[in-house]
């Protein structure tokens, strides 16, 4: 325990060092600090969750009665369009990354990233790229939906083009930060830091950072194909001058389907720190939950086409895509399976973090099953593009993803403010997400069911009373966020104290040898992991 | 951590990166190779080539070109002076296949008349199976003192069309209309 001392004596030892940072804004402009820029991720992420938020609010309104109400079509589906790329990309892939920024160095007993400077730009390329993606709105937006399929995209306004460096640019920020997470978990850990004994995060993050590595790349040239297609005479997708619009499906799920899972596995790694803390058990099967995590990543290359099943594939490359996509829930029923085995005769208690975790492992599974329904061709093919497929995705995206990311700021915010958070505030804000987000997509599935179909400002009249169920969830949800807001800034302003290690079963490096809250510098001199 | 452990850290960081840019530029070309891989798996596999123009049939599947029918036209008028004949008087068609033919009227009085023609089939049964789709016989005709006019009917004749029946007669009388005359004067 002596490094608990050390580093703190040396923290307040370098403590004028510490802040010869310049003042004011450019501190954070010029930051190289893991910590800030972990910090300036987490609240950009949170401003566009807010932004895309609003979109889908906007849409929520449309759709509170059939008929036009109060956008028209074409601006309907630049919400729907902007509300996808912004949530994904702007909302909660930098959630994941300002996670990975903050716990990464101080999981494995590192003093910062690998290279500090370059994530000083990977995060600054985030504000860029987000204002030209909402500026293209103003000059005419691109309805095309997040996916941007040809023809559609080759065809578009101006904004199109706006777009499609925005995306380049957030696919270089996405490339930069992965390189610097892969780096810093190869070579930086603490001696005694075998990868067997990383926690479950680090491994989490070090497959994404590859994966993300390997898409980003694929995307970037899935766009730039739309580009020269669109200004330099090239025919890619372009059918008249021998191309295929179908190709760009092939290309964008060959990024897509991978980017499913750089959204769900860092969410996978938050809920498996959190699970094993408040059931005050180590994680249940870490060799098991190390490999089910690679298996996904690796499968996740190979199932893209399930996406495309009214392409008009032949049969054989259907059941191909059919079986291979069933084949991935093998492995997430290793990991869903292993979670439930670590609270298995646990001593549980539900604090907020816990709550949002156990929110996670209901809904995200539930998600996985109505994606085992859609992974079958005969079953998909009329629920393609219905709002079945909304409801399934949010499944994963909203209560997976995003209730994972709510769950570890409330798990760590004591470390990284050095304030606890309001319990009870907390309490009530899972409960009340819980509830208006089952109001809001559970009745989706019916509609889907029904016929509905996603990506349409209008519906037939049988379909309003379970969209006015949705709005009524969609509006609740979004306010609730609020409280959220309003918890963090409670407790970075008003927190009590916290202690060093407020969570009895958490055991990873930054509760065992760090102050509460974690000093600007941590583990310049790194400590030994027996 | 001493400055040995730091350089050391370092360069290995720099080769690790130097590494992970050579995969994130090998992804970005393998997503323009996927255009070839794709066109060459569809064309290996039969799904599609996408060289070749899709086979899509240029013959109209609604023609039936195994038999043919003989279409005779008549031309009557009823107490009206105008000479009204078809251009052509006979004329074999297949079933299905969409045909134009012309009639001529003139007005050999010298002042206007309007007229409207009625048509009949023979033999009777014939009538459900012939569609006419433009047709001077959809509007009353209004002819100046002496005029000319060419008027068309464009028709098919239904493939459903029993094989019994070989020759249609399409027969159109002319009337004048009541009531329209203007009295001199």
């Amino acid at each position: 325990m002596s490094a608990v001392i050390d580093n703190h004596g040396h923290a307040h030892d370098d403590h004028h060092a510490d802040h010869g940072h310049p003042p004011g804004l450019m501190r954070w402009v010029s930051t190289t600090n893991h910590k800030d820029i972990g910090s300036m991720y987490l609240w950009f992420s949170f401003i566009m969750f807010l932004m895309g938020g609003v979109m889908a609010l906007t849409i929520r309104a449309e759709l509170w009665q059939p008929g036009m109400q109060i956008v028209q079509p074409e601006f309907f589906n630049q919400m729907t369009t902007y509300h996808g790329l912004i949530m994904v990309f702007g909302a909660i892939m930098p959630a994941f990354v300002g996670f990975a920024n903050w716990q990464i160095p101080m999981m494995i007993g590192a003093p910062d990233m690998a290279f500090p400077r370059m994530n000083n730009w990977s995060f600054w390329l985030l504000p860029v790229a987000a204002i030209l993606l909402v500026s293209s709105l103003a000059v005419g937006g691109a309805g095309v939906g997040w996916t941007m399929y040809a023809p559609l995209t080759t065809q578009a306004g101006p904004g199109m083009d706006l777009l499609i460096f925005a995306v380049h640019i957030l696919g270089m920020s996405s490339i930069m930060g992965s390189i610097n997470i892969v780096t810093t978990i190869l070579n930086m850990r603490a001696p005694g830091m075998t990868l067997m004994k990383m926690p479950m995060f680090v491994w989490t993050w070090l497959i994404t950072a590859y994966l993300l590595i390997a898409v980003m790349p694929v995307l970037a040239g899935a766009v730039t194909m739309t580009l020269t297609d669109r200004h330099f005479g090239t025919s890619f997708f372009n059918a008249a001058g021998g191309g295929d619009p179908v190709l760009y499906q092939h290309i964008f799920w060959f990024f897509g389907h991978p980017e499913v899972y750089i959204i769900a596995i860092p969410a996978f790694g938050v809920v498996s720190q959190v699970i094993p803390a408040f059931s005050r058990k180590p994680l249940f099967g870490y060799a098991s939950m190390v490999y089910a995590t690679s298996s996904i990543a690796i499968l996740s290359f190979m199932v893209w086409a399930h996406h495309m099943y009214t392409t008009g594939m032949p049969v054989a490359g259907q059941l191909y895509f059919m079986y291979a996509t069933m084949l991935i829930a093998v492995p997430t029923g290793v990991k869903v399976f292993n979670w439930v085995a670590t609270m298995w005769r646990g001593s549980l208690t539900f604090e907020t973090p816990m709550l949002f975790a156990l929110g996670f492992l209901f809904l995200f599974t539930l998600g996985g099953f109505t994606g085992l329904v859609l992974a079958m061709t005969p079953v998909d093919v009329p629920l393609h593009d219905t709002y079945y497929v909304v409801a399934h995705f949010h499944y994963v995206m909203v209560a997976g993803a995003l209730f994972s990311a709510l769950s570890g700021v409330y798990f760590w915010l004591p470390k990284w403010t050095g304030n606890m958070y309001d319990e009870t505030l907390g309490k009530w804000h899972f409960w009340l997400s819980m509830v208006f987000f089952n109001i809001t997509f559970f009745v989706q599935h019916f509609l889907g069911l029904a016929g509905m179909p996603r990506r349409i400002p209008d519906y037939n009249l049988q379909f309003t009373a379970f969209n006015q169920i949705s709005s009524i969830g969609a509006f609740g949800f979004g306010l609730t966020q609020l409280l959220f807001l309003y918890v963090v800034l409670k407790c970075i302003r008003s927190g009590e104290k916290a202690p060093d290690k407020p969570w009895d079963g958490a055991d990873t490096l930054e509760w065992t040898h760090l102050p509460t809250p974690a000093p600007y510098h941590t583990f310049e001199n790194p400590p030994t992991v027996k | 951590m001493n400055d040995a452990v730091l350089t050391e850290t370092a360069a290995s960081n720099r080769q690790t990166l130097r590494r992970l840019l050579v995969v994130a530029l090998l992804m970005f070309g393998f997503g323009f190779a996927l255009v070839p891989m794709y066109e060459k798996i569809c064309e290996v596999t039969g799904a599609r080539n996408v060289f070749l123009p899709d086979d899509v049939s240029t013959q109209n599947t609604q023609v039936d070109f195994s038999r043919k029918v003989s279409i005779e036209f008549d031309a009557n008028v009823q107490r009206l002076e105008w000479t009204f004949k078809p251009v052509e008087p006979y004329l074999d068609v297949h079933p299905g296949e969409m045909t134009q033919v012309v009639y001529e009227i003139r007005n050999t009085l010298d002042r206007p008349v309007t007229g409207q023609a009625v048509p009949s089939y023979g033999p009777r049964e014939a009538a459900q199976y012939f569609k006419k789709i433009e047709c001077f016989c959809f509007q009353q005709q209004t002819l100046g003192p002496g005029e000319v006019r060419r008027l068309p009917v464009v028709f098919v004749v239904d493939p459903a069309l029993p094989k019994s029946v070989n020759t249609i007669t399409l027969s159109y009388t002319f009337f004048e209309v009541a009531g329209t005359r203007k009295n001199p004067g």
